[in-house]
């Protein structure tokens, strides 16, 4: 259909917008985009430093435990942060160019999917120091890899939509993101911080069930089905909804940029 | 029938609203949903509004200051939806409403015309091909590698209309952009916006300088209050047009 023929001239776009995200994010800094490996590296070593020296539960695979966790929550938060933003910051060209709407939350999202890839060779280097060597399991890696995305793009399309009506929802997610960060377990184990009759609490968080089955495969560990298939279900229902809305609203949008 | 319809405007209409203050906050809007307070003003810019253009027609649209000029010509380029009505178009169609709208300030004029190019749905290897020309038609030199922050707006505008008509299309929009730039400019641009005219291009045409309109357009559409008051050959409906105006 013509959706596709669109999106195809557009492509070009697509590849445009993503690389002036990166581009420009790094652009007036000295260190430009060694700061995709050097960011995660640094919160890993403080977060490492307050939770193991401080309160005494370092193991020795520990700081890649917490990067497996940061790393994928980042990504979401900053993905669904970005798209959220994408369609009132740009309003300029909206309203004076015609280009499908959704190439706008889409670059933020895959542009921050890209540094987060780039970010994994800190995990990589990080568990190799530590210790922990890939197994066949790593395969399973390429699930929540795409859950992750899946959700971040269908999460990010509804808040975009949401935000264009009202700026509330910008400082709303804030306070849920925050939520979500707790509720993922990047700084501590389930089990040290709550009985198991609350573990629930992480179960019904989708974002945890992705970085569960990403530590899983990063440990050699094998998957949790379950969880992989809570994740994957959320993700298409976020993405479905996603879709749904943006492509139901679009058309208003100029009317209240 | 011997030409065919180029852009095609059957019973059109755009609705906006106004709602007295605007709510963009979820408390009001809960409030005065609550409250049934959530009303609009409605206004039409646009109605009933039609017209169909040949192929090789320039049509001019005159028209006051919210007379839906701006308007009409958003819905055609596809930026703004028809709350009623149909609006058809073949062919590739080049509007120049605001020259520069996609640039980044951030970025340099040799990434903004990837990033400008791209919105335009132009391909990487056809601006790889064309940057030449576009660096030596917009004259910016070496300012091509230097952010556009640092432009001044005569320079954005260059660079804006430079990479906007790199094709030929078989509509263009033109909304006040023929004063671009200084003097020397302008004489290029419009040389280059005439060479298009004799190919047989469509062009609708927004100005409020008269002379301007009789000497490039062949046909004007006059609006007044989202209506169509005239639609006829240039010389009558801008005399009429203007007989009125002055009175």
């Amino acid at each position: 259909m013509s959706v596709i023929k669109t999106f195809g001239k557009y492509r070009n776009l697509l590849i445009e917008l993503i690389k002036k995200d990166i581009k420009l994010k790094y652009r007036s800094s000295y260190l430009g985009v060694v700061w995709t490996l050097l960011e995660p590296l640094l919160t890993m070593l403080v977060l490492t430093l307050v939770f193991s020296a401080m309160l005494g539960k370092g193991t020795r695979d520990f700081p890649v435990y917490i990067l497996t966790g940061r790393l994928v929550y980042s990504f979401f938060s900053n993905g669904t942060k970005a798209a959220l933003r994408a369609v009132r910051a740009n309003a300029g060209m909206i309203r004076k160019v015609y280009v499908p709407k959704y190439m706008y939350p889409f670059a933020s999202v895959l542009s921050g999917y890209v540094i987060f890839l780039i970010s994994l060779i800190v995990l990589a280097i990080v568990a190799l120091v530590r210790g922990v060597y890939p197994t066949l399991q790593l395969l399973w890696i390429l699930i929540p890899l795409g859950q992750v995305l899946l959700m971040t793009t269908g999460v990010g399309m509804i808040l975009a939509t949401m935000a264009v009506f009202f700026r509330d929802v910008e400082y709303l997610w804030g306070v849920a993101l925050m939520l979500i960060m707790y509720a993922s377990a990047i700084f501590y184990q389930v089990k040290d911080v709550v009985s198991p009759t609350n573990a629930w609490i992480f179960k019904l968080n989708p974002l945890y069930a992705v970085i569960v089955n990403f530590r899983n495969a990063v440990f050699g560990q094998a998957p949790d089905f379950s969880a992989m298939w809570y994740a994957f279900g959320f993700g298409a229902v976020s993405m479905v909804l996603g879709v749904f809305v943006f492509y139901k609203k679009q058309d208003k949008f100029i009317l209240y940029l | 029938m011997e030409e065919k319809n180029v852009v095609s405007v059957k019973d059109l209409g755009v609705k906006f609203h106004l709602s007295e203050q605007k709510v963009d906050n979820l408390k009001e809007y809960v409030i005065r949903i609550v409250k049934r307070q959530m009303r609009y003003k409605e206004f039409w810019a646009l109605r009933n509004v039609s017209f169909d253009v040949k192929k090789g027609e320039r049509v001019a649209i005159l028209g006051l200051n919210g007379a839906g000029k701006s308007t009409m010509l958003k819905v055609i380029a596809g930026v703004l939806k028809a709350t009623e009505g149909k609006v058809s178009r073949s062919g590739v169609l080049v509007p120049l409403l605001e020259l520069g709208a996609g640039f980044d300030l951030q970025y340099t004029g040799a990434e903004n015309i990837y990033l400008y190019g791209a919105m335009l749905g132009y391909s990487k290897a056809f601006l790889k091909e064309k940057y030449d020309e576009i660096v030596e038609f917009s004259e910016l030199g070496d300012f091509i590698h230097v952010p556009l922050k640092n432009y001044s707006s005569g320079m954005r505008a260059r660079l804006g209309f430079a990479i906007a008509t790199l094709v030929e299309p078989d509509i263009l929009i033109l909304d006040e952009v023929l004063s671009v730039g200084d003097v020397q400019f302008r004489k290029k641009s419009e040389n280059r916006i005439k060479e298009m005219f004799d190919k047989g291009i469509t062009v609708l045409f927004v100005s409020h300088n008269l002379v301007q309109v009789r000497s490039l357009c062949t046909r004007a559409i006059w609006l007044e209050n989202g209506h169509v008051v005239e639609d006829g050959p240039v010389d009558e409906v801008t005399a009429h047009f203007e007989e009125k105006v002055t009175k």
